[in-house]
């Protein structure tokens, strides 16, 4: 059993978290990459999978594959049930109030359009839309297609030096014209932590809706859109160890009643002439078509699984791998950490005086060491904070061990003395 | 000088010759330091090669039917692989560029190695250098 402790980085066997036990659950974990142990730090792309997972999709695919919703026979009944259970599962984790907030998506980017475009339908020209500085792509260029379809005007929160956004701000940046706010819970770039909670009471304040992209949310901890206040969360299961091409959005009642659809096609309406249509009722009417069904399954038993962990002992883990990737890597003389928010999620990212983030990448893949590097599909920022050709990004979660970091670190200074 | 076969074939057995990848690239990266300076003056968008995630120079001339091949880049595996196809196709007759097969990235395990971009970057490489040899060949 796992019990939370406290721990420094250094203080490794104080830890109560049984990571062995942990890592056994993952069996890609268990390689060789160029002949050495892989140590797997891309994280904030996508996560490994735990066996309660690829055994779920596996079961189904080997007992209960049907179509849903529309069969009257037993396998379909089941796929159907396994399906909103699903459902029920994200709720819960995502502490929602009604399971028929929840729409399957097949992440953060269709979640994210799916509101752009169905939400968009009601902007105007000239409507404002506030985002930060430090959004992922899938938080910019959907609004951009909205300004170039209806002129919206986009709207920036500003981030600081180190990587926080700049909340000062943000009531300035509101006007009688602001309509949704738009940000991520967690920087994938740099792993800063925002403060949605305080940014959705003040949109609050204004009686403006507010959209979070929780894609490096829901990995790091219990996820609660209650607390959070927001009316739209959104989420991919390829980050939170279920597979990928699925994921969900949560829209607080009574918003997917009030938008249009955003797909059409079957499974989605109730009547269907060629003169009238009426929609089924929310969910199922921003589902059209056979949706990807043990995905969905799939992220269902990977949030399940999640919750019999113990939180805080994750958290802690997490928290002392940061300090301990923050500390060895900070010791190496001419490499520099992008983004040193005061709260962040386990994510270094970094750059090495005159070396090309590439070629670190490269380098620590031949020591069997996975990382991103590059722009992380956040240009903006890292333009901003002056890397532009990207950095390296370690992203940590809580199957890693300090051994690894202390091997991220030694493969690091070699890259670094290979390519001086 | 050897023709590219046989430059090629050099190339595999010194790959052959290191245990792990780490070492593979430090001796690219060893070519691409010993790689005669590319002139800063022709580092501009004419001479860029696009199709590389990093940034890749790249200029040629003939002389006496041999094909002379300037480039560099701003990433310094990059700047060893060019050092490496260079190794292949520097000073060589169009008909001789022609006449080689370009699979010898494969043969050098580089394409499982590099990263899907740089393969294809490299790739690219090859098929200008081809171009131009076919060009000058009058093919």
């Amino acid at each position: 059993m796992m019990n939370s402790a406290v721990i420094t980085p250094s203080s490794q066997a104080k830890i109560g978290l049984d990571v062995e036990a942990l890592r056994a659950q993952f069996p890609a974990l268990q390689q060789n990459i160029n002949g050495k142990p892989l140590v797997y730090l891309d994280n904030a792309a996508t996560t490994q999978k735990p066996l309660a997972v690829i055994e779920t999709v596996d079961q189904f695919y080997r007992h209960d594959n049907a179509n849903i919703h529309r069969g009257v026979h037993t396998l379909s009944g089941r796929a159907t049930d396994l399906y909103e259970a699903a459902r029920e599962r994200v709720r819960l984790s995502l502490n929602g109030g009604h399971t028929d907030e929840i729409v399957f998506v097949r992440g953060v980017t269709e979640a994210i359009n799916l509101v752009a475009s169905s939400f968009g339908q009601s902007l105007k020209a000239g409507d404002e839309i506030v985002i930060s500085a430090l959004e992922h792509h899938a938080n910019i260029v959907p609004w951009h297609l909205l300004r170039e379809r209806i002129g919206i005007v986009i709207k920036v929160i500003p981030v600081t030096p180190i990587g926080e956004i700049d909340l000062s701000t943000l009531p300035g940046l509101i006007t009688a014209r602001t309509r949704l706010i738009a940000v991520n819970h967690v920087s994938n770039a740099l792993g800063t932590i925002n403060p949605v909670q305080e940014i959705c009471r003040i949109a609050r304040e204004h009686d403006i809706p507010t959209l979070i992209d929780g894609a490096q949310g829901l990995p790091h901890g219990p996820v609660d859109v209650q607390a959070i206040g927001c009316d739209f969360y959104a989420l991919s299961g390829h980050k939170a160890f279920g597979p990928s091409g699925i994921g969900a959005l949560y829209a607080r009642r009574p918003w997917l009643g009030k938008l249009p659809p955003y797909h059409g096609g079957g499974d989605m309406i109730e009547t269907v002439s060629f003169e009238t249509i009426t929609y089924a009722p929310p969910p199922a009417k921003f589902e059209a078509g056979t949706p990807n069904i043990e995905g969905a399954i799939g992220l269902g038993a990977a949030l399940t699984w999640l919750a019999e962990l113990d939180h805080a002992a994750l958290a802690a883990h997490e928290a002392a791998l940061l300090a301990a990737a923050t500390e060895s890597l900070g010791a190496i003389p001419g490499l520099k950490i992008i983004g040193q928010a005061r709260h962040k999620a386990p994510v270094v990212s970094f750059v090495l005086d005159g070396i090309h983030p590439h070629d670190v990448g490269t380098l620590l893949d031949a020591q069997g060491i996975a990382v991103r590097t590059g722009q992380h599909c956040a240009m903006p920022i890292l333009q901003q904070l002056g890397v532009a050709s990207g950095t390296v990004r370690a992203s940590f979660c809580f199957y890693n061990t300090f051994d690894e970091v202390e091997a991220l670190a030694r493969a690091v200074h070699r890259a670094q003395t290979m390519l001086s | 000088m050897a023709n590219p076969q046989a430059a090629i074939a050099e190339l595999i057995e010194e790959f052959a010759f290191f245990d792990d990848w780490t070492d593979r690239y430090q001796y690219i990266i060893d070519m691409g330091k010993q790689l005669p300076a590319f002139p800063p003056e022709k580092q501009d968008d004419a001479h860029k090669f696009h199709g590389c995630q990093s940034q890749v120079w790249f200029d040629y001339a003939w002389q006496d039917n041999h094909l002379k091949l300037q480039g560099t880049s701003d990433a310094t595996i990059v700047k060893g692989l060019i050092a490496l196809l260079f190794r292949v196709y520097n000073n060589q007759t169009a008909l001789d560029i022609l006449a080689t097969d370009t699979d010898f990235l494969d043969q050098l395990g580089l394409k499982t190695h590099l990263s899907a971009n740089r393969a294809t970057g490299l790739v690219g490489m090859i098929q200008k250098i081809r171009v131009i040899a076919a060009d000058a060949a009058g093919h």
